[in-house]
C-alpha cells in the first residue's frame, strides 16, 4: 500500500516511566530463581500515570521535533490496549491537553500489541488523501500481566508518538509502503470486563507471532522490490527477548540491524508502544538515506510492515526532543511491594 | 509357541506442535503411511488407541470416525483406552484379532494418536492424572511429575546416586532421538542443560520430563504364514502380553517395582520363548529417567538399584551391551500419550529391518518394547524378530 501522495514522519517523540523491576525480583516473588526469564528488567508507570498521561509526554516530544503548532493537527489516533476507560475515548483527553483545539478527528484503536502502527496508517491514508495536513500516531500502553503469569514478567509500560504530513524537506523520513496481513488467531485476549488478558501458551509463537511478522515483511519486500538485505535497519514487535531476534533470523537478517531499536530486555514488553518505540530508537542513530524495516505483531492477529527511507531533516530534528536512550538510562528501581502498590494489583 | 501376527507395514507423523493438524488429521496422516509401506492391502479391521480425545480435542469415537474416513466402510472399528499406554493395547488388541482368524482374510491396522496441543500444559497435567487412582492421587493434587519426584528421591536416598546421574537416561534418549526424523526433540542435551532447567517438582528438572506433543502412529499386521507375500521384509510379533499392576506405588510391596512390568515381560519371553540375554535392543516407557532406570531393572538388565550405574556407564547407548530407546524415547521422540506404544512399534521394525540409519543396531534380531499407563498401573510388553 501506499498513499496517493508522499507521506512522512514529521516529527516522533518517546516516553518511557521511570520505575523499573527486575524479572529476577518478579521470578523471586513465584519462585522462579533465574531459569529462563524472558528479559531483564521492565519500565513500570508510576502511581501517577496511566496510558494517557504516558501518551501526552510522547506527543508532546512529538510536536517539538516537528515544529508544527498543535492546532495545525488534524487528527490523534491512540492504539493501546491499557485505555484507562472503557468507554470514553483516550484520543480526545491527549487531544486536549496538547491543545490540538476542536476541529479534529480523534479515536481510540484496539489491535493487541499492533494497534500503535494501525493509527500510523490510519493517519499516512489521512495525509496522503489531503482530508488532513497533519496527523498524530500515539502507541501507549500500560500493558496488564497477571501475577504470576508468564506475561507478567513483561508486560510495560511506554509510548511513543508520531507525526504525519506530506513528504517534504521537513520529514525526518518517509513512508516508502506498508502493508498488512491479518487473520481469525486467537493467541491472546482479554474480554469485556476482565482485568488480565490470558493467552493460548506456545502457541503464542510459530503459528501467531511468526507467521504473522514473517508474512507481512514478506509481503512488503515483495510489493516493494526489495529484499532482507536492501534494510539498514529493522524494528519487529518484541515480546520478548528471543522473538524478535528469532523472526530476524528466520528472514536471513544480522542480529546488528535489529540492535538499536531491541529495548525489550531492558524495558519490557510496552505493548503498543513496543514497535514504535523501537522505531524511535532506531531514528534516533539513522542517517539520511537508510532504509528502516518496521513490523508489528497485534495478538488476534495481524502484522503491519513499513518501510521508511530516513531524510536530511533528521539531523535537525534529532536534538529537540530527548532520545529514547535518554528514557532507557533514566531509572529507579521498586520492589515487587511497590509495584503491586503502584499498580493497583491489590484493588483487583 | 504359534506367534499372534506379522507386521507389514508402519508409518508415523513428526511428533511435535501440528498447529494445523486435528487429532483425525495426523491419524489418517500415520494410516496412509503404514497402508502404503504395506503395499495398501484390504483392510478388515482397525483398532484405534488413544488417552483422551474427548476431553483435549471434544471429539470422541475416533475408531469409527478414522475408518469412515479412511474410507474403510464395514470394517470391525475399535476404539482402545488405556491412558497412555493406550497405543500398545490397541496394537495388542490388532495381534489378536489376527491370530483369531488366521491367513487369507485381509490385514488389520493398528493406530495410535494423540492431539495434546488443543489445550494448555495445567489442562494437560490434569487429564494425565485421569489415568490414576482418583482418590489417593488425583484428588490429592499430586501431579505425575510429583509422584516421579517422590521415586526420584527414594532412588536416590536408597541407592546412591545424584540427580545428575539420574538425569543421564534422558541424555541417552536425545542421543539417540538427533537421527530420528520423527523425534520432536532431535537434538543432543548435556546434562548440566538438564540441571539448569526449571525445576517441575523438586528434584525432577523440566528437562527431564517428555514435552507436550501431538503424534500419531500406524502398523498394518497380518497372519505371520502370509507376511512372506506381501513384504520382503516382514516382522514377527513373537509375544503380546498385558498385565496389571497396583495403581498407587506407595502401595507397592517394593516401591522400586513395576510388577506390571514384570508380569508382562515375563509372560512375554516366555512365549516367545527367548531369554533378555537374546534381545537386541529395547524400546521403554520413560516417564521421566527414574522410571526409565527402575525400567531396566525391572527386566533384568540390572540389580535392583545398580540401573544407574547402567546408565552412567553408557551401557545402554547403541553399540554397547543393552541398546535403550534407540529412537529417542519419551524423552527424544516424544510422548504423545496415546500415540507412544505405536511409536515404539515403529521404531522397533526399522530396526529389525534394518531400516533405522545411523541408530542401527547391528546385527538386530528381537525387539521388546515397553508401554505403560502412569508410572505402571497397567503394561504392555511386545516381542518382536526379524521375518524369516
Amino acid at each position: 500500500m501506499k498513499p496517493l501522495r508522499p507521506v512522512g514522519i514529521v516529527g516522533y517523540g518517546a516516553y518511557i516511566p521511570v520505575y523499573r523491576i527486575k524479572a529476577s525480583e518478579i521470578g523471586r516473588m513465584w519462585g522462579n530463581e533465574g531459569c529462563g526469564l524472558p528479559i531483564v528488567e521492565k519500565a513500570v508507570a508510576g502511581p501517577d500515570e496511566d496510558m494517557t498521561t504516558i501518551a501526552y509526554e510522547a506527543a508532546r516530544y512529538a510536536l517539538a521535533r516537528a515544529g508544527v503548532s498543535p492546532r495545525e493537527i488534524g487528527a490523534v489516533y491512540i492504539g493501546s490496549e491499557s485505555k484507562p476507560y472503557a468507554v470514553k475515548p483516550s484520543g480526545t483527553i491527549v487531544a486536549e491537553a496538547l491543545g490540538a483545539g476542536s476541529h479534529l478527528l480523534a479515536a481510540d484503536y484496539e489491535f493487541a500489541c499492533k494497534a500503535g502502527t494501525e493509527a500510523f496508517q490510519t493517519c499516512i491514508g489521512l495525509v496522503g488523501s489531503g482530508m488532513v495536513r497533519y496527523a498524530m500516531a500515539i502507541g501507549a500502553d500500560t500493558a496488564q500481566g497477571r501475577p504470576a503469569d508468564d506475561l507478567e514478567y513483561t508486560a510495560a509500560s511506554g509510548g511513543a508518538a508520531f507525526v504525519f504530513g506530506l513528504k517534504s524537506k521537513d520529514t525526518v523520513a518517509y513512508v516508502e509502503g506498508s502493508c498488512s496481513y491479518t487473520t481469525d488467531t486467537a493467541d491472546f485476549w482479554r474480554r469485556a470486563g476482565q482485568p488480565y488478558p490470558r493467552h493460548f501458551g506456545r502457541f503464542t509463537g510459530e503459528p501467531a507471532y511468526f507467521r504473522h511478522v514473517i508474512t507481512a515483511a514478506k509481503m512488503l519486500m515483495e510489493e516493494l522490490g526489495l529484499g532482507p538485505e536492501d534494510f539498514d535497519w529493522v524494528v519487529f514487535h518484541q515480546p520478548n527477548a528471543k522473538f524478535p531476534v528469532k523472526a530476524a533470523k528466520k528472514l536471513g537478517i544480522p542480529k546488528e540491524k535489529l540492535e538499536p531499536g531491541l529495548l525489550v530486555p531492558i524495558i519490557g514488553n510496552t505493548y503498543s508502544a513496543s514497535s514504535p518505540l523501537g522505531l524511535a530508537a532506531t531514528l534516533d542513530v539513522a542517517k539520511p538515506g537508510d532504509r528502516i524495516l518496521m513490523v508489528s505483531y497485534g495478538s488476534g492477529a495481524g502484522s503491519d510492515a513499513f518501510s521508511f527511507i530516513v531524510q536530511d531533516a533528521i539531523e535537525e530534528k534529532r536534538p529537540l526532543a530527548p532520545p529514547v536512550r535518554a528514557f532507557v538510562q533514566r531509572k529507579k528501581y521498586i520492589d515487587y511491594a511497590t509495584y503491586v502498590r503502584f499498580r493497583g494489583k491489590l484493588l483487583r | 509357541m504359534r506367534e499372534p501376527a506379522a507386521i507389514i507395514g508402519v508409518g508415523c507423523t513428526r511428533v511435535g506442535e501440528h498447529w494445523e493438524s486435528s487429532v483425525l488429521d495426523l491419524a489418517v496422516e500415520a494410516c496412509l503411511r503404514a497402508l502404503e509401506d504395506a503395499g495398501n492391502p484390504p483392510v478388515r479391521a482397525l483398532y484405534v488407541g488413544n488417552a483422551a480425545s474427548e476431553i483435549l480435542n471434544e471429539q470422541g469415537n475416533l475408531a469409527a470416525l478414522l475408518a469412515d474416513v479412511l474410507a474403510l466402510e464395514g470394517v470391525k472399528a475399535v476404539e482402545v483406552r488405556a491412558g497412555d499406554a493406550s497405543g500398545a493395547l490397541a496394537f495388542h488388541q490388532a495381534c489378536l484379532d489376527v491370530a483369531a482368524h488366521g491367513p487369507g482374510e485381509g490385514a488389520v491396522l493398528a493406530c495410535g494418536v494423540e492431539k495434546m496441543t488443543d489445550v494448555l500444559a495445567p489442562e494437560v497435567e490434569r487429564v494425565g492424572m485421569l489415568f490414576e487412582d482418583a482418590r489417593c492421587t488425583f484428588h490429592s493434587g499430586i501431579t505425575i511429575p510429583g509422584l516421579c519426584a517422590l521415586l526420584t528421591r527414594l532412588y536416590m536416598d536408597a541407592f546412591g546416586p545424584s540427580y545428575e546421574d539420574i538425569v543421564l537416561f534422558a541424555v541417552n534418549d536425545h542421543r539417540n532421538a538427533v537421527n530420528n526424523p520423527c523425534a520432536q526433540y532431535p537434538f543432543p542435551i548435556k546434562p548440566e542443560t538438564i540441571m539448569g532447567s526449571p525445576i517441575v517438582a523438586d528434584p525432577i528438572r523440566l528437562f527431564d520430563t517428555p514435552g507436550i506433543g501431538d503424534g500419531a502412529a500406524a502398523a498394518v499386521l497380518c497372519a505371520p504364514e502370509e507376511a512372506p507375500k506381501l513384504s520382503d521384509t516382514p516382522v514377527v510379533v513373537r509375544a503380546s502380553e498385558v498385565a496389571s499392576g497396583r495403581m498407587n506405588f506407595c502401595e507397592r510391596e517394593d516401591m522400586f517395582s513395576i510388577g506390571s512390568l514384570r508380569a508382562a515381560a515375563k509372560r512375554a519371553l516366555e512365549a516367545a520363548g527367548v531369554s533378555i540375554k537374546d534381545v537386541s535392543f529395547f524400546e521403554v516407557h520413560n516417564t521421566t529417567s527414574v522410571v526409565g532406570i527402575l525400567a531396566l531393572e525391572e527386566l533384568g538388565l540390572a540389580e535392583r538399584g545398580e540401573g544407574w550405574r547402567l546408565v552412567k556407564e553408557e551401557r545402554i547407548a547403541i553399540g554397547a551391551d543393552w541398546p535403550v530407546n534407540t529412537m529417542g524415547g519419551l524423552k527424544g521422540r516424544g510422548h504423545p500419550w496415546g500415540a507412544t506404544g505405536l511409536y515404539q512399534i515403529v521404531e522397533a521394525t526399522w530396526q529389525l529391518r534394518g531400516e533405522a540409519g545411523k541408530n542401527q543396531v547391528e546385527g538386530a534380531q528381537v525387539g521388546l518394547t515397553h508401554n505403560m499407563s502412569g508410572l505402571g498401573s497397567l503394561s504392555c510388553v511386545h516381542i518382536l524378530a526379524r521375518g524369516r
